[in-house]
């Protein structure tokens, strides 16, 4: 395409940025699909792997299997020891202050729901109210209305603007003696929009309110230190960090999850058992029932060594680029509109097309190669507020090119070929 | 990967622009909702049946290109059936949508066959299809929203 001349410059971080060599880590995008090489721009939905990653799963299946913090031999020194080096590598990432405080649970949904049936149940109570924002996934959507239904509390929903960013006076205004729990997304995933995190989290402790994060596409992005957020809980996946499915981390402020009964019973989160009574053991453990995900566990940890060699703020200011590039790219196509134009964005270029529905311009794109997702993102009540059905998604990394969004409009010109 | 060409035809990008049947029916006798909760498609078929035969058929709703002209085309070929020869239509359009090498009943399909390349496309089977789950249950007078999953 010779008239899609996106005007960015290469800048620094590309420079320092060798693409090339990194997509050579990652062996699933050396493939082609339908006969076209992989263009893989379905990152929201989960991350691809390195081999470092892969590497690690296998080893760890090979080398060192063998249960947690139970057997005196050799093998179960090792898996503990891993399991919870793997920790510690995570608590540094997003810097926490102390190993106690990260939880490893399956994923996001399992760490907002871990909160919501124990921070929630225990002070949460008829009357209170728990507020929400307008752009969040079903899963920090769900979870809290169960709890209302149970506890007869209610969810507020703080609103957006048509660009996606989050209104802070109308949030402000629902702060009241009633707010419970502030729980928000803080990258959101049909939209890109990045919250100003660390004004609202001002906002709700100035009433004595805390604050749940849904980190899940914040944490591959941008550099997340809960400690200078001052968030009180915060909850990401690991498949959406470059390391497998079935694991990720609620980080919770240690007085809180002191405070917080359990959430599963089993083995592992006890100290002591008697048909009477049993004592819970300590943090983190309390909040691990059961074998935990070790392999994944460990997979996690050897993700979050890769993104720290590539850099969160070099990744970050990469990605940037590109969707300042693509953005362009895509803002040229007259029948293409952009969902989604906060001021600060992650890389997410949600768009639709006048009469073609998403899932037209998503098949028609897997024919080129083009990996894309189309439909509601788990996100219906911020569908409804567009107006629309579905929106198609483009969501990047930092293996992406400027060429793979250039297959990507040529590939939307194709959709409108198609259907003209 | 079979041919995008041999998916969008030109009579099911046809139907998909000017839908036929697109409108809500009044006097339905019988209507149900359909529902594909992983893409947020939503159809609602309306249906006229008279001495078990379908005098009219409309449909409403939203959805892609497919769904879309899927419904169109069901409503165009039912319409004057009997129901129990509504029902045989679905079967050997649902025979084309599962079975790659099933021997096609082309006497009953008529321009449905146009939907056959979908067969290829195994995550848009079931655009294809709700439009027909939904219409059996509107026959069936069933009062709850049938969805895809």
């Amino acid at each position: 395409m010779t008239d899609r001349n996106a005007s960015t410059q290469k800048g620094d971080p590309l420079l320092e940025f060798d693409v090339a060599k990194i997509k050579d880590d990652f062996p699933i995008l050396k493939q082609t699909v339908n006969g076209k090489p992989l263009v893989y721009l379905d990152n929201a939905a989960t991350s691809q792997k390195p081999q470092s990653v892969i590497d690690a799963l296998v080893d760890y299946y090979s080398a060192d299997n063998s249960n947690v913090h139970r057997g005196v031999h050799t093998l179960s020194q090792r898996a503990t020891d891993h399991y919870e080096e793997a920790r510690s590598k995570i608590r540094r990432f997003i810097n926490a202050d102390d190993d106690r405080e990260l939880i490893f649970v399956r994923g996001t949904t399992e760490a907002i729901n871990l909160v919501a049936q124990t921070f929630g149940r225990e002070n949460i109570r008829e009357g209170d109210e728990i507020i929400i924002s307008a752009m969040e996934h079903h899963s920090n959507i769900v979870p809290w209305q169960i709890l209302c239904q149970e506890q007869g509390a209610t969810l507020k929903i703080a609103p957006i603007d048509d660009s996606g960013e989050l209104l802070l006076d109308d949030f402000e205004n629902l702060l009241n003696p009633k707010t419970k729990l502030v729980s928000l997304v803080h990258v959101s995933n049909a939209l890109g929009s990045i919250i100003p995190a660390k004004r609202v989290i001002e906002m709700a402790h100035a009433h004595g309110v805390p604050v749940l994060l849904d980190g899940a596409q914040a944490v591959a992005h941008c550099r997340v230190d809960v400690q200078d957020l001052d968030c009180d809980f915060y909850a990401f996946s690991g498949h959406k960090l470059y390391g497998p499915t079935g694991i990720g981390i609620l980080y919770g402020k240690a007085d809180l999850l002191e405070a917080m009964p359990p959430y599963q019973g089993g083995g592992e989160m006890i100290r002591s058992v008697t048909f009477e009574k049993t004592l819970y053991n300590v943090l983190p453990h309390k909040f691990e029932a059961g074998t935990p995900n070790i392999a994944g566990s460990i997979g996690l940890g050897a993700a979050v060594d890769y993104v720290n060699e590539l850099g969160i703020e070099r990744i970050g200011a990469y990605e940037k680029q590109l969707l300042e590039y693509g953005t362009e790219l895509l803002s040229q196509i007259s029948s293409v509109q952009l969902i989604g134009t906060a001021q600060d964005k992650s890389g997410i270029l949600s768009f639709v097309m006048d009469g073609i529905h998403p899932h037209d311009i998503g098949t028609i794109l897997d024919a080129e190669g083009i990996a894309i997702r189309t439909g509601h993102h788990c996100a219906q009540p911020l569908m409804d507020r567009y107006g629309i059905a579905a929106t198609a998604r483009a969501s990047l990394a930092f293996y992406n090119t400027r060429e793979d969004l250039d297959a990507l409009a040529e590939a939307i010109d194709r959709v409108i070929e198609v259907f003209s | 990967m079979p041919g995008l060409n041999d998916l969008y035809q030109e009579i099911l990008l046809e139907h998909n622009s000017k839908p036929h049947n697109f409108r809500k029916m009044e006097e339905a006798t019988q209507s149900a909702e359909g529902f594909n909760p992983l893409c947020g498609d939503i159809i609602t078929v309306f249906l006229s049946v008279d001495d078990g035969v379908i005098t009219d058929v409309s449909f409403q709703g939203s959805g892609c290109a497919i769904s879309r002209a899927s419904a169109s085309m069901m409503t165009q070929s039912v319409k004057g059936k009997s129901t129990q020869e509504a029902e045989e239509t679905f079967e050997a359009f649902r025979l084309m949508m599962t079975d790659l090498d099933a021997e096609l009943d082309y006497d009953t399909l008529g321009d449905l066959e146009s939907l056959s390349g979908v067969v290829e496309f195994p995550t848009r089977i079931k655009c294809a299809v709700l439009a027909w789950h939904t219409l059996r249950a509107a026959l069936d007078g069933q009062s709850e929203a049938v969805t895809t999953e």
